[in-house]
């Protein structure tokens, strides 16, 4: 967690999210398209495709200001707790909660983490690929996680965002961004049905998630 | 300042008073249907638009030159979106946006012409491509070269001639050069309006179905031919004589509807109404410039052949 008092941890979250939410409209005129779902106070967790490291900074900028400083995103700790910079940028700068891919048991364990989040009240954002889709596969298989939370904690909605073209305007291994334009289309709430299994749950969420594409990429 | 920049802004105010309440009235009467609706939003973004054009006319070459190169930023971002681009492109699409645009600017700034007229249509076209061949991914090699081109074409090398009118050597004519550029966004912008209007409330026989389901030849006729009785009342702004002032304001309105009808092939080849959402009730910054776009450079050419020494 932060190193810094509260007061002072809150103030730079605060500056650094408007801060990147104006850049990002100035680069890619992001807006929100509310298609399921409205914006809401409500506890929630976003779900979306992940391309970019600014797919996080994307999605977060369209939500209303007070609802940004109360959404967390999940971010892998193998990359940016690597070092000390990407520490700071990610769990100060952000506050994204840093989880590990590869869990073998030594630290805590991925799902508390991300329950301990959302007992604070906190929102989240988590991406279901695990990593950034480097492929031309529009959307890749979505891990277990999503799953575990849907499970735990059925009264917290789960909605699921696609966010537009960031692939473009900031690909995995560049850092100068194309400025492009964006939209996040939010679709409606789901939830895991009665006697559905993870491996149903998933795929359907997977599909869902895939059809709010407002313009799927051609055959390439 | 120049005499005429007064009685030119209070004709554009007076006008868009007369607008804004003949919408008005049509809302109270009909209520809030959708097309008034739509009327009322690009009434509204009209103001907005002729304040920013305004506080740009009052720092004169340097507001119009700062103007249109974010016209052409925006014209390109909106266009770059709707083209297919691979992760190969992503140096050149940068290089569009911070070297061309800034570079084609500095260009008009400085007065640059011989450059000015060249620098996009030659080492642009010539240089581009070598570039991404140079990359070395040649999937869709010439689809991807040719959106590029047309990209900077279209939002960066025609827009940039609007500003460039400045620096034209019109003799007796010094220091009123920004009533050209006003006299060309004028014609053009409002043969637009006109076009729009004569559609609405005549149109029947479409000119290119296929294309546009809203150009009309009732439209077209209509507002051309009113488009060019206000370029010739407004002679005054301009070194053309009232008969010369109606000619080039047709030429610039034809040249504008051409723009719009390529415009609008493009955004139906990739299956979008719209470039994007900027403008309030118009769409984004192409579905408002895409006549200007056409127009400029032509408008541009014509006064340096004629009126230049």
């Amino acid at each position: 967690m932060s190193q810094f008092p509260p007061i002072l941890s809150r103030l730079l979250r605060r500056v650094t999210a408007s801060a990147l939410a104006g850049f990002a409209w100035l680069v890619t005129g992001v807006r929100p398209i509310w298609s399921g779902s409205a914006p809401s106070s409500r506890q929630r967790i976003y779900f979306a495709n992940h391309a970019s490291h600014g797919d996080f900074i994307l999605l977060a900028s369209c939500l209303a200001p007070h609802e940004r400083m109360h959404t967390r995103a999940i971010a892998a700790a193998d990359y940016w707790g690597a070092t000390r910079l990407r520490r700071f940028v990610a769990e100060d700068l952000l506050a994204s909660v840093l989880i590990e891919r590869n869990w073998a048991g030594q630290s805590e364990k991925p799902l508390d983490i991300m329950m301990h989040v959302l007992e604070q009240g906190d929102s989240l954002i988590i991406f279901p690929e695990g990593l950034r889709n480097m492929t031309e596969e529009p959307l890749l298989r979505f891990r277990s996680g999503l799953y575990n939370l849907a499970i735990a904690r059925p009264d917290v909605e789960l909605i699921p965002c696609w966010i537009e073209n960031m692939s473009r305007v900031l690909p995995k291994g560049e850092f100068l961004p194309v400025p492009l334009l964006c939209r996040v289309v939010f679709g409606a709430p789901l939830a895991v049905e009665q006697g559905e299994d993870r491996h149903a749950f998933l795929k359907r969420a997977h599909a869902t998630l895939l059809a709010l594409n407002p313009r799927p990429a051609r055959d390439a | 300042m120049i005499p005429e920049f007064l009685p030119l802004i209070g004709g554009l105010i007076l006008v868009l008073t007369v607008a804004s309440t003949v919408a008005g009235l049509l809302r109270w009467r009909a209520g809030a249907t959708p097309t008034l609706t739509n009327l009322t939003d690009r009434i509204n973004a009209w103001w907005v638009m002729v304040v920013v054009l305004t506080i740009a006319f009052l720092f004169g070459m340097n507001g119009l030159v700062v103007l249109f190169a974010l016209i052409s930023f925006a014209s390109l971002r909106e266009f770059v979106t709707l083209t297919y681009t691979r992760r190969s492109d992503h140096w050149i699409l940068l290089g569009m946006f911070g070297i061309v645009i800034p570079f084609q600017y500095w260009l008009v700034w400085t007065e640059w012409y011989g450059l000015f007229t060249i620098f996009i249509p030659v080492y642009c076209f010539l240089l581009m491509p070598a570039f991404t061949a140079l990359h070395g991914d040649t999937e869709s090699f010439l689809e991807r070269i040719a959106a590029q081109q047309w990209a900077v074409m279209i939002s960066v090398y025609c827009v940039s001639h609007v500003p460039a009118l400045l620096s034209l050597n019109i003799p007796g004519f010094e220091g009123r050069k920004l009533l050209l550029v006003a006299f060309l966004m004028i014609t053009v912008q409002g043969s637009d309006v006109l076009q729009y209007i004569f559609g609405k409330l005549f149109g029947r026989r479409k000119v290119a179905p296929n294309v546009s389901p809203s150009k009309t030849w009732e439209g077209l006729i209509g507002g051309l031919g009113s488009a060019s009785l206000l370029g010739a009342a407004l002679w005054w702004l301009t070194p053309f004589t009232p008969v010369q002032a109606g000619l080039v304001a047709f030429m610039a309105g034809s040249m504008g509807f051409l723009g719009g009808l390529v415009a609008s092939a493009i955004k139906r080849d990739q299956g979008v109404k719209d470039w994007g959402h900027l403008i309030e009730g118009h769409g984004g910054m192409l579905d408002r410039a895409d006549s200007l776009v056409f127009s400029a450079p032509i408008f541009f050419h014509t006064v340096r052949y004629f009126w230049t020494v």
